[in-house]
């Protein structure tokens, strides 16, 4: 693993402050970008804020690595009085995921906004965005329950009007925007009622005040009906089936870099979230959680991995497809938390990377070329890997790691899922990963027969090579599939402290 | 009974919550759907602020009987209690979950501006806020790029 202490070099006061900076600097970002004069300045900043915040997320990484957790009290009062910023590994890689996304996402940004939003709306636009990385980055750092809740919603609330702004192209992103705003909203206030519950029951909001207190409240009725909103509430935001029917219209019908940005980073903070409160604020072992985790989540996540590859094999537009895709691979991930040991835990947060990685890959190469073909049906895009080589070959790559071809990022995490099933001795769980990798080869079959092997409709607009500005970002994440498909060590390590660090901070 | 009498403020709350739900979900209205958005987001403030209830406690302001406004708060105050406590022993409520719910007001206001700025530009888009009418002109014009360049 790359040592993370070495990697950084930084002020010493920007390295105090880093956890913090970490928010502050998208949120900063996002007021400049809102009064940004024109589209290039906008975009100049919101690159600048991801940068910045990918640099403070290497900080805090290696401050970490120095010293095992790091504490942030903000404003300087004290936790459990005041709120606290608490970065343990799991929220360093988390971290380093959301903003290594956000800046290639940004980069991005450049070229698919002049092609997808009206020019004066850009400004806006780009603030959105920060807003929404400002929020999703505070929901990983943070260790107080209901300053996670606003952190939520501030993201929350940039996506829902980034969603809607889909209609400049396609009007029907604005019902979707709609109920995306409905079923998220309704997530979110179960989420704060589940956090009132248990602050009745323990006086606390600080998450690790929380879990010491609970160790003698485990069979309280508060905390039980805490539980079960809160899960509720979290499993809406991160498309949890039978949760997810928000989702696949808001990815299919966002700007493309909303698809992209949205389906790498924000459920997956959801799923840290969730997370987070399964395994650190509630007792794993204890009655309910376990039973929930074996009764619930297991089986929710395996439903998932099936019914909704079946979807995407059945479904005639591309991004929908991805977005099926999408819900089915949180239905991995949740299985591999639910197995509960330190392998399949860590099995699910490489997953997690590995999603991120491909579904952002994917989403930007089609959005690269989507735009010239105003394509949205696998026929649209019929022979595009024949006008556009070098962007579909990324995506050829992604979809490969999406399978879990051998030598990509995708076949490896597969495998540590079923390698974590089969000592867990649960062979089911490698049943239904195998069905769910048939139905996998099925859809990611069909994409690639039409962009490659198909010929164009005489007379159908016929695509080009995206431009260096997609290209660039596009070939980065298809090259980091690879790379971690050969050489893991980075993303293992990661994900084995991740585990441990969830699994280990038991009080 | 008695205990539902006792935990009036909790049965509104489900009641408010219940309510706000099954109006988002069975309303074909979308400006419908955003008052039961907000009913049931207001029911949380609700159940926050009865959690800070003290049975007894006055306000979470600090009485200090040296100065004149002190004196004045604590001639609001139940004199009774005051003679048998003494101004120290008074009890407040509690002010975590105002704050915290304050917090959740603004979150809910800033959702409900985004919905019914979305709720206008559907409009704009369909002509229509029925969620049916929409649902019908999408299946119609499947191919459809709506407004904009």
């Amino acid at each position: 693993m790359i040592s993370f202490e070495t990697l950084y070099a930084a002020p010493l006061e920007l390295i105090k402050h880093a956890p913090v900076l970490l928010v502050a600097g998208p949120l900063m970002g996002a007021c400049a970008a809102a009064l940004a004069p024109n589209s290039r300045w906008a975009w100049m900043i919101s690159v600048a804020a991801s940068i910045f915040a990918a640099w403070m997320a290497l900080c805090v990484a290696g401050e970490v690595a120095r010293k095992g957790v790091v504490d942030y009290a903000i404003g300087g009062f004290a936790p459990p009085l005041g709120i606290a910023f608490r970065i343990d590994w799991l929220s360093a890689m988390m971290g380093l995921l959301i903003s290594f996304i956000s800046v290639l996402a940004a980069l991005y940004s450049g070229h698919a906004l002049r092609a997808e939003v009206r020019e004066e709306k850009h400004g806006l636009f780009q603030a959105g965005f920060l807003l929404c990385q400002a929020g999703l980055l505070g929901v990983v750092s943070t260790g107080d329950a209901f300053n996670a809740f606003v952190f939520l919603e501030v993201a929350s609330i940039g996506t829902y009007a980034l969603v809607a702004l889909g209609a400049d192209r396609d009007r029907r992103a604005l019902p979707a925007a709609f109920n995306y705003l409905i079923m998220g909203t309704i997530g979110a206030t179960f989420f704060v009622i589940g956090v009132g519950f248990l602050y009745a029951a323990t006086g606390t909001l600080n998450m690790a005040d929380i879990a010491t207190r609970l160790v003698t409240l485990s069979d309280s009725r508060a905390v039980l009906a805490g539980f079960a909103f809160i899960v509720v509430g979290l499993g809406l935001k991160a498309a949890m089936f039978p949760l997810h029917g928000w989702l696949p219209n808001a990815y299919a019908y966002a700007p493309s870099l909303i698809a992209v940005f949205l389906s790498a980073t924000a459920t997956k903070a959801a799923i840290y979230l969730l997370a987070r409160f399964l395994f650190t604020v509630f007792d794993p072992g204890s009655g309910f959680a376990h039973l929930f985790l074996v009764w619930v989540l297991a089986p929710l996540g395996a439903i998932a991995a099936i019914v909704c590859s079946l979807q995407a094999v059945f479904e005639p537009e591309l991004r929908r497809m991805l977005a099926f895709s999408s819900v089915a691979q949180v239905g991995y991930i949740l299985l591999g938390l639910s197995i509960a040991s330190l392998g399949g835990m860590s099995a699910g947060l490489m997953h997690l990377t590995a999603h991120s990685l491909m579904k952002a890959a994917l989403f930007m190469a089609l959005g690269g070329v989507a735009i010239l073909l105003r394509a949205r049906t696998l026929a649209d895009f019929a022979g595009a890997g024949r006008d556009a080589p070098w962007t579909m070959a990324a995506f050829a790559i992604a979809a490969a790691s999406l399978m879990g071809l051998p030598l990509t990022f995708g076949f490896l995490t597969k495998f540590r899922l079923i390698e974590a099933a089969l000592s867990a001795n649960q062979i089911w769980i490698v049943a239904v990963i195998a069905a769910s990798s048939l139905l996998a080869l099925i859809y990611v079959g069909r994409m690639l027969e039409a962009l490659f092997f198909r010929t164009p409709a005489p007379g159908a607009a016929r695509a080009a090579e995206a431009p260096l500005g997609v290209l660039v970002p596009l070939w980065i994440l298809a090259g980091v599939s690879v790379w971690f498909g050969v050489d893991a060590s980075l993303p293992e390590g990661l994900a084995n402290s991740g585990a441990l660090a969830l699994l280990g901070a038991r009080p | 009974m008695s205990f539902l009498l006792d935990h009036l403020n909790y049965v509104a709350v489900v009641v408010l919550m219940m309510g706000g739900l099954f109006i988002v979900f069975s309303s074909g209205n979308l400006i419908k759907r955003m008052v039961g958005l907000a009913i049931f987001q207001t029911s949380t403030g609700l159940f926050y602020i009865s959690l800070a209830k003290v049975s007894g406690g006055t306000a979470p302001i600090m009485i200090n009987a040296a100065s004149k406004e002190g004196q004045a708060l604590a001639a609001e105050l139940d004199l009774a209690y005051v003679a048998a406590h003494g101004l120290d022993g008074v009890v407040y409520s509690n002010p975590l979950p105002h704050v915290l719910i304050l917090t959740a007001i603004v979150v809910g206001v800033s959702t409900l501006a985004v919905g019914l700025a979305i709720a206008v530009r559907l409009r704009e888009a369909y002509g229509t806020l029925e969620a049916d009418e929409i649902a019908a002109l999408d299946r119609e014009t499947p191919k459809s790029t709506g407004a904009g360049p």
